[in-house]
């Protein structure tokens, strides 16, 4: 029976992002949002571990309050549960302060076997949180899964997407796992489990909670802060050209040739 | 428009329009191409539980009523009204075991059909029996504690992929409105064949074959209800279907304004948007009204049917009528906002257009919807004294 942890981040689903004007980090609240795309993929490669091997998949997110309507979203696709991580004083935090939270969550869920997270989250970007939570954890993590197979009681061969191609690594359970897009497809929500979600009762633990000190989370506790955010500055209109390949190259050469070395 | 949709309502419509816009959409120009079998949606619909909507609970379905399979229809419809049909139709083949199936034949077909684990199909028509049912000639004869059927049913949707048939065949031609009989035949009964794939103008993802009964011999434990209700099963689950035809209707014609508007917003002649000209904003307007009206006929007698009133013939004609007469003009105009855009394959009115037709068509024509409406207001007003 494999307790299986997935972990979810609700994000903007817009493309209007506003600032907090202090903190610089995005505003969530009474912004339309949706489940990080990356972490419906993590969801799915978790239920199906479930109906392979057995077990429960359990939904963990930190955020404001209105992020419980993500974990009931993805309830909707048939996890057994889900915990809401929600404080003030989690507000602001970088990856190190998100994934300290969420690795204390996880001990006081009782540990899990295997822990699924989504590549990056989409307005980050870092690609940091999945490791850091491993890292918290001390226990192995096997970023940017392509393909999961057991090949024995509590072992996995992870195949790990690579620049160019990719390798394969056999890890331990327990383990924290990292997905891209082209780990599995999505299934569709069913409607049973979406009225199940809907009555669902979902646990909302903050500080006290978790037994963290306030200067570990949120803004207080992130070692990096976020000065500015802007968009790149324009480069300017490039040229387009269009053409054979042959015709190109020698367009190119020829204008390589005027520009002169540099 | 809000129709007021209880919550329950509004998530099975949510979960219904993702799958149409995430699933069906990008594929929908494909399917049509290619003509093939839409499985991968019939399995994520199954997935959703969708193929349970109608299904009591105790066979594993959802348990709800008619309003609620309109309103699925009508987002499925949305993304592709040949994908729609294939699902649809496997409700058309449930409805007799639902209507007037025993306690044991509900137990063995619907719960495979709620879980998507089967399709259905209903076997009615006959080449020389479409609109004039009466006129069927497939026969089943009693043979101990069996029946064998004989004859080809043309034109059956889901024919072929379907694991569970309905037929309606003759067991004594003598009595006339009594004659008939229903029969649920399995794909693997012996003497069971099916024609070629019928290439249509559209609904193109939709499978359209013969099936051909030759000395197909069953259980007695086959005969839906009794031996001699046949057209009066077929009459009320055709009743049962109809507003769900509407609803398709509905979706489809919503989908063609959608296209339509927004093109004429992009599209810039003389100077302005096209939207900017009377004759398209009176062309727009009138489409948005009609589509409205049909889609407030369909829910009221779908809500009206979940009322369970003794006969809902006048109505359900009524719910099929007027949403495929206005999906058929609301098609052909959207095509004509967009002009020659329009008539481009690359661009998806064309084919909603060519899905449109058969609306007016299957599940009985809106000529024989006419008769019904007619033959109720008859019987209505000389009762009125």
């Amino acid at each position: 029976m494999l307790r299986i942890v997935v972990c979810i981040k609700q994000v903007p689903d817009t493309q209007e992002v506003r600032l907090d004007p202090v903190t610089h980090t995005l505003k969530r609240e009474g912004v339309k949002a949706m489940i990080n795309p990356f972490d419906l993929y993590a969801v799915e490669e978790a239920l199906r571990v479930k109906e392979a091997q057995g077990g429960t998949v359990t939904l963990l997110t930190m955020g404001p309050p209105q992020a419980e309507e993500a974990l009931r979203e993805a309830l909707g696709y048939g996890a057994d549960g889900a915990v809401l991580l929600s404080d003030r004083a989690f507000a602001g935090a970088d990856t190190w302060a998100t994934s300290l939270t969420l690795a204390r969550a996880i001990e006081k869920l009782g540990g899990a076997d295997l822990i699924f997270c989504g590549k990056q989250a989409i307005d980050g970007d870092t690609a940091q949180v999945g490791p850091e939570i491993a890292a918290h954890l001390n226990i192995p993590c096997a970023a940017w899964a392509r393909k999961l197979t057991f090949t024995g009681e509590g072992r996995l061969e992870v195949e790990r997407l690579l620049d160019h191609g990719y390798d394969a690594v056999e890890v331990r359970l327990p383990a924290l796992i990292t997905v891209v897009k082209e780990i599995n497809e999505p299934r569709v929500p069913s409607f049973k489990a979406k009225l199940r979600a809907k009555k669902e009762s979902v646990p909302v633990w903050g500080l006290a909670d978790l037994g963290l000190d306030p200067e570990d989370v949120g803004l207080a506790g992130s070692f990096t802060q976020v000065v500015k955010v802007f968009p790149p500055p324009s480069r300017g209109t490039p040229e387009v050209w269009e053409g054979a390949g042959s015709e190109l190259a020698a367009r190119l050469w020829g204008r390589l040739k005027q520009m002169g070395p540099r | 428009m809000d129709y007021l949709l209880t919550e329950e309502q509004r998530m099975l419509q949510d979960l219904a329009r993702q799958i149409s816009e995430e699933r069906v959409k990008p594929i929908r120009a494909q399917l049509d191409e290619e003509e093939t079998f839409p499985w991968d949606l019939m399995r994520d619909l199954a997935q959703a539980d969708l193929c349970g909507t109608i299904i009591p609970e105790a066979y594993g379905g959802l348990g709800l009523g008619c309003l609620e399979n309109c309103l699925v229809l009508e987002a499925l419809a949305a993304g592709c009204v040949g994908v729609a049909t294939t699902y649809a139709a496997s409700f058309l083949g449930a409805y007799p075991l639902l209507l007037f199936g025993s306690e044991e034949q509900k137990s063995r077909y619907l719960p495979p059909l709620a879980r998507g684990e089967a399709l259905a199909a209903f076997a009615l028509t006959e080449s020389q029996a479409g609109s004039d049912a009466g006129a069927i000639a497939a026969a089943a004869v009693k043979d101990g504690d069996a029946y064998v059927l004989n004859g080809t049913k043309q034109w059956i949707t889901n024919a072929g992929e379907a694991e569970f048939y309905t037929v309606i065949a003759l067991t004594d031609r003598a009595k006339g409105a009594r004659g008939a009989s229903a029969f649920l035949v399995e794909k693997g009964d012996p003497g069971v064949s099916f024609g070629k794939k019928e290439k249509k103008m559209g609904i193109r993802a939709s499978v359209t074959r013969e099936v051909v009964l030759e000395d197909c011999r069953i259980p007695a434990d086959r005969l839906i209800g009794k031996e001699g209700l046949g057209f009066i099963v077929t009459m009320r689950t055709l009743d049962l279907a109809r507003p769900g035809a509407g609803a398709l209707a509905v979706g489809l014609a919503q989908e063609a304004l959608d296209e339509a508007a927004a093109f004429a917003k992009e599209r810039h002649q003389f100077g302005v948007p096209i939207i900017s000209f009377q004759a398209v904003q009176h062309m727009l307007a009138d489409m948005a009204t009609q589509l409205e009206a049909a889609r407030a006929l369909v829910y009221a007698v779908a809500r009206y049917i979940d009322s369970a009133p003794k006969d809902y013939s006048k109505a359900a004609a009524m719910a099929k009528l007027f949403p495929t007469d206005m999906a058929m003009k609301v098609t052909v105009d959207a095509v004509q906002v967009m002009g020659g855009h329009g008539y481009m394959r690359e661009y998806p009115v064309e084919k909603m257009m060519r899905d449109a037709k058969i609306l007016q068509i299957y599940e009985g024509t809106n000529q024989i919807m006419r008769n019904i409406i007619g033959l109720a207001l008859n019987k209505e007003y000389s009762k009125k004294k």
